[in-house]
């Protein structure tokens, strides 16, 4: 069968230098993947496309770009199932970090944030003689987490990178993890707090992202849920993040149901010097809301089965 | 023109590289890595099944160990060296757990094991498989701990040779297309192996034997070089790995008639048997009739759902992705593929090569503790010990040697040679169509079973394609990230590999390990319990041979 490629190039050493579309017609078999594709067009059409592969079994993540629109390892990507109904597919370098040719983009920003997790393990104490002491399940689990392949399919497709690059990221972030959750590490309470700084845990705004496009099921963004628990458990409950999340439990757990007014300043803190200028900053947003009609009412209501969310709010609480 | 300089540079930063470098720098070396591609990139990775130890804390003996690689060598591995690798094994194991490799666990929260191929009881720990993975990641781990300087994306053009000693490597930063001279005092070769010499193969295709090439262009000898590892299990259409440890776990590989056939060939060990006598039986059944499509069947059925989604969890993966079977429901088809090279630059128990300055450890170098066939789960453990052991060798022979003058028009040839490449003229011929002649022509004379007729043509063929590659131009004349030259310059590597892998054949008239010839069916120890050598020469390559070192095991009649 024949497929079109359309595949977005960059050559850093043209008169003008700017990126371009370019068509490839391809004849591929049924089973070929992406990366089959690329290899094809590389060695019988132009040599000169430039991308990165290497093991063509998802374990070196050499491969990750961009999709039909999303981060996928080009080698475990099966043609007949992202071709559009014309057989075309889009296929473009990843985001979020510069192009330096073709497909190939330049991936230090990526290990930059892996080396600020400080990557590696630091017992407590003496070593033992033998193996350490560490359940199966445990170690089956960090499995999950080690099974990251550093692609950087994440990193490509974080919609907070895109705003701002100082976010350690998705995948730096699951990195952590696999410390913080390893039962040999004596450094998690040190690791939990330079995590819950600005750029770290909190900065995560949930869009998933980072779950679909990861080949491997590493799902960063659910680690890092876990490190915000982790955190506040150990105690580092003193920032915008943690302080966001226990208001708008409490405030449910109240209520039933949240309340926006009250949300602002138990988050930055009412009395707290440094959350005068945040506090401020709302009141212009405060005021489009009143113009629109969309200001949260003051007289915050509960719900009529307020007792039973109460009930739940108790339950998980003792499952702690 | 930026000048380096280092006590020890490593050239390769796959799990002998990594080891070697924490190595050097432990030992208070000023050491740095060379690879062409990211350290997490390596081919290390896809190492599944595990790592071999005995630990004598629980009852196990090293020698047992070396027993069955000395077997499992068919007695072509040096015995000498075989007893350090498995003496040193459970050092080097629990020294990883410490580092911080995540191993799987026995109930008891000890360290736990699985059986595989040519062991007499299980001693093969592991990470689920994607244990070659674990272990570079933790590796990588270390890396950034040491903070050793690593030029990434630098491609090694040739040694630098001065007075019959290495000095350095010249290389190509990719990123930049710039010709760079790194000076140093000793430097170790961890290039991994040459697997994609052969097509198809498991191995991924940066497993080109750049470093092995090099060694054996600056005159050093390479041994065994015609002991390639045809893998039992390799997925039919792509040729990927299928782990050994799916067999350890109790796997079944059956014929078209639904036979467990390794009963006929190994009724002791059944699929348990040394790869070598696995891969001959699954060629002999598809040969004889009793394949399926080209293939024979991997049953996982009766292992269920659990085990294969815990501890076999990437193959389950790779099985759906790419032939779309669930392990669990269906049996895997699957054939023998080019997997390993169990030859390599000829190296002693530390690392030492034979030019002053050069080191060599991990698939590259023969050392020689896998023979004439590698027995599963050997080769992780082979990387971490010679890797530590070269290291520390090569850093100790910086601080005795002296400084050298080593002037900067070295890298004048290299340069030279890739201006030449891109100049030539323009022609139907590309680095494509040579590698894949290449690769389909060893895999059709030089695999697992050979004879003379067969390797002569093999012989040619690659004769051929060395006079069709001297005119092989470079069609791509951009100086950034170019990897049409990359792809040139590592071609040239292994035509001269799949020369010298042809001529070693050929050279060995018997048949012992992956070495199986029809038309000499017999080991022959009276003759030939000698390794091959081989060396560069005005002539082509030279053969020679060296005896095998045997210290406590006698050759005996090899069955499983």
């Amino acid at each position: 069968m024949q497929v079109t490629l359309n595949i977005k190039r960059f050559n850093p050493e043209s008169e003008q230098p700017f990126p371009y579309e370019e068509e490839f017609n391809v004849e591929v078999e049924e089973h070929f993947t992406v990366l089959d594709s690329l290899i094809k067009v590389r060695e019988e059409i132009d040599e000169s496309l430039t991308l990165r592969c290497s093991c063509r079994a998802s374990i070196c993540g050499s491969c990750s770009m961009r999709v039909q629109g999303h981060a996928k390892l080009a080698c475990k990507t099966k043609i007949i199932e992202v071709m559009d109904s014309e057989k075309r597919i889009k296929i473009e370098p990843m985001t979020n970090q510069p192009v330096v040719k073709d497909l190939v983009v330049d991936m230090k920003l990526f290990w930059d944030k892996i080396r600020d997790v400080r990557p590696w393990l630091q017992p407590e104490g003496p070593e033992p003689e033998n193996e350490y002491i560490a359940s199966n399940e445990a170690m089956i689990h960090l499995t999950g987490v080690m099974g990251c392949i550093m692609c950087g399919a994440c990193v490509s497709d974080c919609t907070v990178l895109e705003v701002d690059n100082n976010f350690l990221g998705p995948a730096a972030l699951a990195k952590a993890y696999r410390f913080v959750g390893d039962p040999r590490d004596g450094a998690s309470k040190d690791r939990l707090k330079e995590l819950s700084k600005y750029s770290g845990i909190w900065d995560c705004t949930r869009c998933y992202e980072c779950v679909e496009v990861c080949p491997k099921g590493v799902a960063p963004m659910e680690r890092i849920m876990v490190l915000r628990d982790k955190a506040i458990v150990a105690g580092f409950d003193g920032n915008y993040g943690a302080r966001h999340t226990e208001a708008f439990s409490s405030l449910v757990e109240h209520s039933g149901w949240l309340d926006e007014l009250r949300m602002i300043p138990k988050t930055f803190g009412m009395f707290n010097p440094l959350s005068l200028g945040p506090l401020m900053g709302m009141i212009p947003v405060g005021l489009r809301a009143f113009r629109r009609g969309k200001m949260p009412p003051i007289f915050h209501k509960s719900i009529p089965g307020v007792k039973n969310v109460r009930r739940i709010f108790k339950k998980l609480e003792a499952r702690k | 023109m930026a000048v380096y300089e280092h006590d020890v540079l490593v050239v390769g930063a796959g799990l002998a590289g990594m080891r070697a470098t924490i190595a050097a720098i432990s030992s208070g070396a000023n050491a740095a890595m060379i690879t062409k591609v990211h350290p997490v990139r390596s081919h290390s990775n896809a190492a599944q099944g595990g790592i071999n130890a005995a630990l004598t804390s629980r009852g196990d003996t090293w020698d047992d160990h070396a027993l069955a690689t000395v077997k499992g060598s068919d007695y072509l591995g040096d015995q000498d060296a075989i007893e350090v690798m498995c003496s040193e094994a459970g050092d080097t194991l629990i020294e990883l757990e410490h580092m911080g490799v995540i191993f799987n666990r026995d109930d008891d929260g000890r360290l736990g094991t699985r059986r595989f191929g040519g062991q007499s009881v299980a001693r093969t720990f592991f990470v689920a498989d994607i244990t070659g993975q674990a272990l570079l990641h933790v590796l990588y781990e270390q890396i950034i701990k040491s903070e050793a300087r690593i030029y990434e994306e630098w491609f090694v053009t040739s040694l630098v040779m001065i007075d019959g000693q290495c000095r350095g490597v010249v290389a190509l930063e990719l990123m930049t297309g710039q010709i760079h001279l790194i000076k140093a005092k000793a430097v170790i070769l961890a290039t991994g192996g040459c697997g994609r010499v052969y097509e198809p193969s498991t191995n991924g295709l940066i497993v080109t034997g750049d470093g092995i090439a090099m060694a054996y262009r600056a005159g050093a000898t390479l041994m065994d070089m015609e002991m390639i590892q045809y893998h039992p299990t390799t997925l039919k259409g792509n040729g990927v790995l299928m782990t050994e440890a799916a067999r350890g776990e109790g796997a079944y590989l059956l014929n078209s008639e639904g036979d467990r056939f390794m009963e006929k060939y190994a009724p002791n060990m059944m699929e348990l048997a040394s790869r070598d006598v696995v891969s001959r039986a699954e060629q002999t059944e598809i040969n004889e009739g009793r394949g399926v499509d080209g293939c024979v069947l991997l049953d996982l059925r009766h292992l269920g759902r659990e085990v294969i989604e815990t501890k076999l969890s990437y193959i389950n993966e790779v099985a759906l992705d790419f032939v779309n079977v669930n392990l669990a429901e269906q049996p895997v088809p699957i054939r023998p593929g080019c997997h390993y090279i169990m030859g390599g630059i000829k190296t002693d128990v530390d690392g030492v090569t034979s030019i002053p300055g050069l080191y060599a450890a991990g698939e590259c170098a023969n050392v020689s503790v896998h023979g004439g066939n590698r027995l599963g789960a050997n080769s992780l453990l082979d990387t971490i010990v010679f890797g530590r052991r070269s290291g520390l060798a090569a850093t100790a022979y910086a601080k005795e040697i002296g400084e050298s003058r080593v002037p900067e028009s070295v890298i004048d040839v290299d340069v030279q040679y890739i201006k030449t490449l891109m100049s030539r003229e323009s022609s139907n011929d590309s680095w494509a169509k040579i590698r894949r002649e290449m690769g389909d022509s060893m895999n059709e004379h030089v695999a697992v079973f050979r004879n003379e007729e067969g390797m002569q043509a093999g012989l040619k063929n690659i004769i051929k394609l060395k006079e069709r590659f001297s005119r092989l131009e470079v069609k791509d004349h951009s100086e950034v990230f170019n990897t049409s030259l990359l792809f040139t310059l590592e071609l040239g590597y292994m035509l001269d590999l799949a020369e010298s892998i042809c001529v070693s054949a050929l050279s060995r008239k018997e048949s012992r390990g992956a070495h199986f010839r029809i038309d000499m069916p017999e080991r022959d120890d009276k003759n030939w319990l000698k390794h091959t050598t081989v060396h560069i020469s005005p002539d082509g390559p030279k053969i020679d041979y060296l005896p095998v070192v045997i210290t406590q095991w006698e050759p005996q009649v090899r069955s499983y």
